[in-house]
């Protein structure tokens, strides 16, 4: 079994965080394969950042594909670029919050996560992305939301340990939306 | 077994270098290897060893040749147009037979081209990476265990052969992050036993030593030019024999093979894998050391059942597929699948280019 994420937004929103939680968390606790690959503009804020992530049961052939399981929009020019990259069947996920324009696909399940007004609502906007990350694995269940969350305090948790609580919480919030939205 | 940690390329081939004994770098930043400098910089002082970021790739170069002469392990790395740069040091690195290991992380070009992925630099590295006709092993890796793989052995085989060793990566292969087991770092003392092996190194007159000369052909009294270009042409001749390097995969009943070398090479793997579960019997061969070519691989094919052979690389016009076209002398059709400009290779681009290739199941 092999499953890719896009992960898109721009700089500053903790896109390449998003995708080396779950890259981390593939390598350190379970025996998958991954690679993880970053593309993203000369700009260290503001810029287009975007991200390819690769879990898989055998070796990775290919790092960077075209069209993946599940593509994760932070932003609108994102949401632009990508929205085909979803393959029929996959899953979208949407920061409902800045992310007004949504493709019109009955194949795909598309889940809206109101993410940025979360973070906000617990007290921190950075935590966004956290929620993202528990919603992608509250729907798809490509990681164990445990490991994920260990991971999250080992590596986010090493430099700004007083974040962990709030991390947590962001993440707890995003997998139940996730979980809520699975399809059954 | 040791512990599987997830690294980045650039990262990856620095530590397993620093493992292999190499003590001293020189470098000039350039995207997208920035990360090799950063990461020597770092790591260097643990391990007693010298960094240097040059006042320029030509200085970086010509310190690491230098360093190369005291029989210190040492290397450096660049970018397509950096390593262009570079490219009259190393002419004199393997002019004079000193062991350094070069790492080029390609992309686009020519000229200042464009900071994404290429794999434009194939020519220059397996004909000419300076004036004069020289040869260098040049190894490219698929996957980050390779990468890891091979830049620790590279130091081996430069050390073997007294003469550079390129490893010629993408940017692609440095920017990403992938799971590798790192080999065992050298101890001290195994690197003073190296090092002891090297009579030519000048390591000082002290104690009424040997009075020692390094220098390239035309600068050395003792043995003419062209002695010393036959001596090094039947070096390059022995690789051909000992140093030859390449996967096989699937070949036994295809009737189409997939060929292609570094990052194209895993792409065009996982190709196959998805064209065989449709029933296409289709095979590939992926030469790991890409020079001295792998001709054999493509001698050893069964031509009376292949229809075809598909080859892909990330550069327009083609480089490795020339030489594929070579090696296979017209006995069967060679097709390519290509692209450039920072632009990556689609798997399904290159399923689409072997079906029509292969023709009807």
């Amino acid at each position: 079994m092999e499953k890719s994420i896009i992960v898109a937004g721009f700089g500053g929103q903790g896109v390449m965080v998003i995708g080396q939680l779950f890259s981390y968390t593939a390598c350190e606790t379970t025996d998958k394969y991954v690679t993880f690959f970053p593309s993203y503009g000369a700009e260290q804020r503001g810029g287009t950042a975007n991200c390819y992530v690769v879990i898989s049961d055998e070796p990775v052939g290919a790092p960077k594909v075209e069209k993946v399981d599940y593509l994760v929009v932070l932003n609108e020019p994102s949401m632009q670029r990508f929205k085909d990259a979803v393959l029929p069947g996959g899953t979208l996920f949407i920061n409902s919050t800045i992310v007004k324009n949504v493709p019109d696909r009955d194949d795909i399940n598309i889940v809206h996560v109101d993410a940025g007004n979360i973070a906000q609502e617990l007290g921190n906007p950075k935590c966004m992305n956290l929620v993202m990350a528990g919603a992608v694995i509250g729907e798809s269940e490509i990681l164990p939301a445990d490991n994920v969350l260990q991971t999250a305090f080992k590596k986010l948790g090493a430099k700004r340990p007083e974040m962990n609580p709030i991390n947590e919480k962001a993440f707890n919030r995003g997998l139940a939306i996730g979980k809520a939205a699975k399809k059954q | 077994m040791a512990e599987k940690i997830f690294m980045k390329g650039c990262e990856a081939v620095s530590e397993s270098a620093i493992r292999a004994g190499c003590r001293f770098f020189a470098g000039y930043p350039i995207t997208p290897q920035n990360e090799v400098p950063e990461y020597f910089a770092r790591r260097m002082p643990s391990v007693k060893g010298v960094f240097i970021q040059g006042e320029s790739e030509v200085a970086s170069a010509n310190m690491v040749y230098g360093a190369a002469a005291s029989g210190v392990r040492c290397m450096t790395s660049s970018s397509s147009c950096g390593i262009s740069l570079k490219s009259e040091a190393i002419s004199f690195m393997a002019g004079a037979r000193l062991p350094v290991v070069l790492a080029n992380f390609q992309r686009g070009g020519p000229g200042i081209g464009t900071i994404q992925p290429a794999q434009q630099d194939y020519n220059q590295a397996t004909k000419a990476s300076g004036n004069g006709g020289f040869r260098m092993l040049v190894l490219s890796p698929s996957d980050l265990q390779e990468a890891v793989d091979m830049t620790y052995r590279a130091f081996d085989l430069a050390d073997k052969y007294q003469n550079p060793v390129m490893l010629l990566l993408d940017g692609f292969t440095g920017a990403m992050m992938e799971p590798v087991i790192l080999p065992e770092a050298k101890t001290d003392e195994e690197l003073d036993a190296i090092r002891a092996t090297k009579t030519y190194a000048t390591t000082g007159k002290k104690g009424g030593k040997q009075h020692k000369v390094i220098c390239g052909p035309g600068l050395d009294t003792r043995v003419s030019q062209e002695e010393m270009n036959r001596r090094d042409a039947k070096m390059y001749e022995g690789w051909e024999t000992d140093e030859i390097d390449y996967e096989e995969f699937l070949i036994d009943d295809a009737e189409l093979i997939l060929t292609a070398y570094g990052i194209t090479g895993r792409i065009a793997k996982s190709a196959v894998k998805l064209l065989r579960a449709e029933g296409y019997k289709v095979g590939l061969i992926r030469p790991r050391t890409i020079y001295p070519f792998s001709k054999v691989a493509f001698d050893n094919l069964d031509y009376g059942k292949i229809r075809g052979i598909l080859s892909a690389e990330m550069a327009i016009p083609e480089q490795f597929s020339t030489d594929v076209k070579t090696a296979v002398c017209g006995r069967t059709k060679v097709e390519t699948a290509l692209s450039s400009g920072g632009n990556i290779l689609d798997r399904g681009y290159i399923i689409e280019q072997a079906k029509k290739l292969y023709g009807d199941k």
